[in-house]
């Protein structure tokens, strides 16, 4: 089939499923998931349609897939809005469709399909259990999720936004998927409403990736401004375009940055949004208060990877200014590294992941600001395997300690606080595999994850290219990341149960297991396709089939490093494997009731990381602050009621004063002389009024406005000649 | 059949703009029963939009810069004729307008004060605003301008909310007659000085006015009737008018009035005097962007429901003078479909203020809450009007704003890096709304009022979210005819290119 054609057809399903799903069958669970995981499959097998066929084609970015129609009329010309499959693309829609589809499988499980109604739950609030009786006694089993139908029209809104972000051809589409997404994020943190903090992190997500939103809109200004056009093909492809772009200044010399530079500078901070960094990092976290398969697919695989994408899509435009290239290593390389401390210090299963998340995708914009193309692109596709891996096997540990707090019926145990946790190996083993899986290759353990091959190539090109200060700052952050993976896999799995709920949990159910088992496939394999040539004994093997493919999308096929130097390989496994061991090490023998191990030696540092830096605090104090104290008593208390109200309501006195005194001095003495012999006329004449007048105000308009019509038409009919 | 509708010889324009009145003239003979009333005034409205839907579907866009042309001649002696004709611009104003009346009708279903006089009002306001959107000829501009504003009064001052309505409506009818007789006076000296004996504005604009008069005259015409769109700091009256009227006319204020003042200082202002327009707008600008931000930053703290609504519409018309001061043509563009969207988007909210108001009898936004539980249809057609107020992409708001800030940022980039924090205060209102109006807990003092509204108040809903959605997916249902319009005046007035 027409390959341009499959294209518009991906994100069209599940677009298809949210409409399907509100209007007819939003009563029926059953129907609703078949309508939700049919699309997500639909999409998924055109993906893999158009992803085959792309990869069999020679020199696949010199011609890639697609076709445009017309969109928004402007000024001259019009957007268009356009489907583009180049190799970054195929990659992408690989991996998103695939991380979807298992996603939206796993949400069956996990939402308790087929199982009773509760027996309190209502719809807002996550499900409490059900009462089933079996003979003489009875016991508390999980119960279905009451928004069941609503969860999966949702999700399908999300996943036409995302689809339509990776296919688009131009920044418009593009854009409009981005803030679909971010619509459907709102939703679907805040999807139990009736927890307050659930709605409070749904506000602040959205807020916060707004400010992002908000500068990238004004960069996609200004880029139409400069070229005339959005479609990536027409700028991204086109050397003149490009030289244009780093020639001129940017308007009102900012920064001394070329046009370029402001441009990329303006859409890197929609990413900083979107993907999470700092100093806009601080809704991410919270968004954890959505159901798990929610964190999985939008604060880990998709939607914060969308933020990457597309200043991984639009690197050629960011690559013309040192300087926009600076910011990103600089906050890429921070964010990478804060958050890592951040994560060492949390308990909630989930949140650690979180902070892991936002510590990745550091990673990501590091490599991007260093120029390390094919390094970016290639962790962002392994990162979204072993992430959404982690997060729906967290997911299932949550759901494992739930069932464990329905049979104790001790509902003030958290089930997601890993040190309620411990032993779940043996009770949970597809779990616990699958999660060690994705837990190694987060901390890039050596040769056999993907994680470790991206990051290392991260790695490699910060070395090759003497980027010595990001270099060390993320080789600290591996360290880190393997050490706080290490203590995560310890406290969860490892160890004896340390509560009464942890004896009790219980293995999920396979259309959970399911998804994790092909997610810790892709764990493992998604790095055996970009393993550099240059490395000792392997290397070669496999050929680099990454960095040929998606370096095709560049214009200037980006070079491999020339040779191999062993320092930033030592140090990858190095951290990799000491980081885990030392997990391992502090946290393998924690017992009921025992404190953090490293809270002593840590001191005071370790209540800064475990509140995350103060951030949130700092930024309530700051900007909410100001915001509330501008809005109301300086703007409307100040200067709307009493500057500019106040100034009208003093001419109005004015004007009645004078009023009075034209009424005392000159009316009465003067003007009523006469008027009283008026006035007599007019008594005589009001006698005849009185019969039209009937002391209504509104009719004595009504015969005014009846008046002038009439002229009016007297005009028409007689005096004028059409 | 043979009866072509977009006959030539059909004055439709003539009949759009005098339907009403008369139909106004004739309620008020007929005997004062509410549910006669209610229904003679629904059919006309809806004849009327169903007439104004002709026009729309009629403009060719690919023919003459005006069509539906009509010209009667009145005054010879001073060169005032009937002449009417609409362009790219003015053609979905005029839809606006029958939509704004159709759905306001029948979300007045329940006014039962002196029903017959009310419709009667509504119906010379929408005349005179129909005259406005249609009239090339200076003088009956001025003429019908005057027309939609006298009625606002009593509507306001006998109709409206008791606390403030005499306020609101003797502080409405001051600034807005004073902001047209600055005008007039501009337009009268116009007149004078083009020395052509017409009140014809495509005459005046071949007039060729010397440059210190345009400089002179520009700000007199343009703020006169800025003042109507609620150009800062003259606003004042918008929302306190706003609040005190009756839902209908909430609608029909911010949905339509707005519109004509901004159409009004486009036709009159920017299009007449063009030189004047580049020599002063970049302080116009700079009002705009107060209004932008300013409004926004008042809105986010209201805990009147109403008032947040009315500072909104202070933001949001701010965005159209925004748009037409950067004279070019992606501003002029994106402010035009700014008129339309957020006339719409505008009558949905107050129409939904209103049904939650006649049922809660409050508008403080602390003392409701769980609204949505009760009145399903009007929370969806709230968050579409929120999203569309957002600038949400998929809805009209993103299809106005995305092409202003375009064309601010061409024009002036830093005025575009502080307008668009607007964006943000408004997505942080809304979803305050949102969140404390429509979801979480039902105090209990409000419970036992609120109940789900009437099937025809779900239909006014659906007609006004059907343009926001409909213009925000296919754009190209609409923004050809406002480009083409816009393309038309660009050389008359010198807009920049893309």
């Amino acid at each position: 089939m027409n390959p341009e054609l499959l294209i518009w057809l991906i994100p069209l399903p599940p677009l298809l499923a949210f409409g399907v799903i509100t209007l007819f069958t939003n009563r029926s669970n059953a129907a609703s998931s078949w309508v939700g995981v049919g699309s997500a499959f639909i999409s998924w097998v055109l993906g893999l349609l158009v992803f085959i066929q792309a990869i069999g084609i020679d020199h696949f970015g010199e011609h890639p897939f697609g076709s445009s129609v017309e969109w928004l009329p402007l000024g001259s010309g019009a957007f268009s809005i356009g489907v583009l499959v180049d190799p970054l693309t195929a990659v992408m829609l690989f991996f998103v469709t695939t991380t979807v589809l298992m996603i939206f499988i796993y949400s069956v499980g996990y939402h308790n399909y087929g199982q009773p109604k509760g027996d309190h739950d209502q719809k807002g609030l996550p499900p409490h259990g059900a009462t089933v009786e079996h003979g003489d006694h009875s016991h508390t089993v999980p119960s279905v999720e009451p928004m069941y139908a609503r969860f999966f029209a949702f999700i399908g809104l999300f996943a036409f936004g995302m689809f339509t972000l990776v296919v688009s051809d131009n920044l418009l589409t593009l854009f409009v998927g981005w803030e679909i997404m971010g619509l459907c994020s709102y939703l679907l943190i805040g999807f139990w409403y009736a927890k307050p903090s659930a709605r409070d992190a749904a506000k602040k997500a959205f807020m916060t990736t707004r400010v992002g939103d908000v500068f990238m809109l004004l960069g996609i200004a200004y880029l139409y401004t400069e070229t005339g056009t959005l479609n990536f093909r027409n700028i991204l492809y086109n050397q003149e375009v490009l030289d244009t772009l780093a020639a001129n200044p940017a308007i009102g010399g900012f920064w001394g940055l070329s046009a370029a530079g402001l441009i990329g500078l303006l859409l890197f901070i929609g990413t900083v949004g979107k993907s999470a960094q700092f100093p806009l990092h601080v809704w991410l976290p919270d968004a954890m208060e959505g159901p798990t398969p929610v964190s999985a697919m939008i604060h880990a695989a998709t939607m914060v990877s969308a933020g990457v994408y597309m200043v991984v899509r639009m690197f050629p435009i960011l690559a013309l200014d040192e300087k926009t290239l600076g910011t990103m290593a600089v906050i890429g390389a921070f964010t990478a590294l804060m958050a890592a401390t951040i994560a060492v210090a949390q308990n909630d299963v989930k949140r650690v992941l979180a902070y892991s998340t936002i510590s990745q995708l550091g990673f990501m914009v590091a490599a991007l600001g260093i120029g390390a193309y094919i390094a970016a692109a290639f962790h962002l596709v392994t990162h979204a395997f072993f992430k959404a891996l982690l997060f729906l096997g967290s997911g299932s540990v949550i759901h494992g300690m739930e069932h464990g707090v329905l049979h104790t019926g001790n509902h003030k145990v958290d089930p997601q606080d890993m040190f309620n946790m411990g032993g779940l190996r043996k009770k949970m083993p597809i779990t616990f595999w699958t999660f060690l899986i994705g837990g190694f290759a987060l901390s890039g353990f050596p040769l056999v994850t993907a994680g470790f091959w991206s990051k290392d190539e991260i790695l490699a090109d910060a070395w090759g290219h003497h980027h010595y200060v990001v270099f060390w700052v993320l080789a600290i952050a591996a360290l880190l990341t393997a050490f706080y993976t290490g203590r995560q896999l310890m406290l969860t799995f490892g160890g004896e149960a340390r509560t009464e709920e942890a004896k009790h949990a219980h293995e999920s159910v396979p259309s959970m297991t399911w998804p994790l088992m092909i997610l810790s496939f892709f764990a493992i394999t998604a790095g055996w396709v970009g393993i550099p040539e240059k490395i000792p004994v392997i290397g070669g093997l496999l050929p680099n089939w990454f960095h040929d493919f998606v370096g095709g999308t560049l214009l200037k096929h980006p070079e491999a490093l020339s040779s191999f130097d062993p320092i930033p390989l030592i140090t990858s496994v190095i951290v990799a494997l000491g980081g885990l061991s030392l997990g391992w090490l502090v946290y393998r023998n924690i017992k009921a009731g025992d404190e953090d191990p490293l809270k002593k030696p840590l001191g005071e540092i370790y209540g800064y990381i475990q509140n995350k830096w103060y951030w949130d605090e700092i930024y309530n104090g700051i900007f909410v602050h100001l915001a509330n104290l501008l809005s109301e008593p300086f703007t409307y208390r100040f200067l709307d009621r009493t500057v500019i109200d106040g100034s009208l309501h003093w001419i109005a006195q004015r004007a009645f004063g004078l009023g009075g005194w034209f009424r005392d001095k000159i009316d009465g003495p003067i003007v009523n002389g006469f008027g009283d012999f008026v006035g007599s006329f007019t008594n005589r004449f009001g006698h005849v009024m009185r019969y039209v007048q009937t002391g209504r105000v509104q009719q004595y308009m009504i015969w005014a406005a009846l008046v002038a019509f009439g002229g009016l038409f007297y005009f028409l009919a007689f005096v004028s000649t059409p | 059949m043979g009866l072509n509708v977009f006959a030539e010889e059909i004055p439709y324009l003539l009949i759009i703009t005098l339907l009403p009145i008369v139909a106004g003239a004739l309620l008020l003979a007929l005997p004062n029963r509410h549910k006669l009333i209610y229904n003679v005034a629904l059919g006309v409205a809806t004849v009327t939009l169903l007439l104004t839907v002709l026009v729309f579907l009629g403009f060719d866009i690919n023919g003459d810069q005006y069509q539906f042309a009509d010209e009667y001649t009145w005054l010879p002696q001073f060169g005032i004729s009937l002449k009417f004709a609409v362009d790219g611009i003015s053609t979905p104003l005029v839809l606006l307008t029958g939509i704004v009346m159709f759905t306001g009708v029948i979300i007045s279903q329940r006014i039962d004060d002196r029903p017959r006089e009310f419709f009667a009002f509504m119906f010379i306001l929408a005349s005179g605003v129909f005259g406005v959107f249609v009239s090339l000829d200076l003088f009956m501009l001025f003429f019908f301008y005057e027309i939609a504003v006298f009625p606002m009064y009593l509507l306001i001052a006998i109709w409206g909310w008791k606390e403030t309505r005499e306020y609101a409506a003797m502080k409405l009818t001051l600034y807005l007659f004073i902001g047209s007789v600055v005008a007039l006076i501009g337009a009268l000296a116009m007149y004078f000085t083009s020395g052509l004996n017409t009140f014809d504005m495509v005459d005046l604009a071949a007039a060729n006015f010397s440059t210190e008069f345009q400089n002179l005259w520009f700000p007199f015409v343009f703020l006169g009737f800025a003042v109507l769109g609620g150009i800062w700091p003259f606003h004042n009256w918008s929302p306190d008018g706003h609040v005190a009227a009756p839902t209908a006319v909430s609608m029909f204020h911010a949905g339509v009035l707005m519109k004509l003042g901004a159409f009004a200082a486009l036709r009159v202002g920017i299009m007449l005097l063009p030189e004047g327009a580049h020599t002063h707008m970049w302080w116009v600008i700079l009002l705009a962007l107060v209004n932008v931000v300013y409004g926004a930053f008042i809105a986010m703290r209201q805990n009147d429901f109403k008032y947040v609504i009315g500072f909104s519409s202070v933001s949001h018309m701010g965005l159209v003078v925004m748009g037409f001061a950067t004279l070019n043509q992606n501003g002029f563009i994106g402010a035009s479909v700014q008129m339309f969207s957020h006339g719409v988007m505008t009558a949905l909210f107050f129409a939904v203020v209103g049904m939650v108001y006649d049922q809660a009898h409050t508008r403080q936004i602390p003392e409701l809450g769980g609204v949505g539980k009760y009145m399903k249809i009007p929370t969806l057609a709230f968050i579409i009007g929120g999203l569309v107020s957002m600038g949400m992409p998929g809805f009209s708001g993103f299809v106005a704003e995305f092409p202003i800030f375009m064309g601010v940022w061409q024009a002036y980039p830093w005025i575009a890096i502080v307008a668009v924090i607007s964006i943000v205060l408004t997505a942080s209102y809304i979803i305050r709304i949102v969140s404390k109006v429509f979801f979480g807990e039902t105090p209990a003092e409000i419970a036992d009022h609120l109940h789900d509204v009437t099937r025809s108040e779900k239909l006014a809903l659906g007609v006004l979210a059907f343009f926001l959605v409909g213009l925000g997916v296919f754009p190209g249902m609409m923004v050809p005819m406002f480009a083409e319009g816009v393309r038309q005046i660009a050389p008359l007035i010198g807009l920049g290119g893309f």
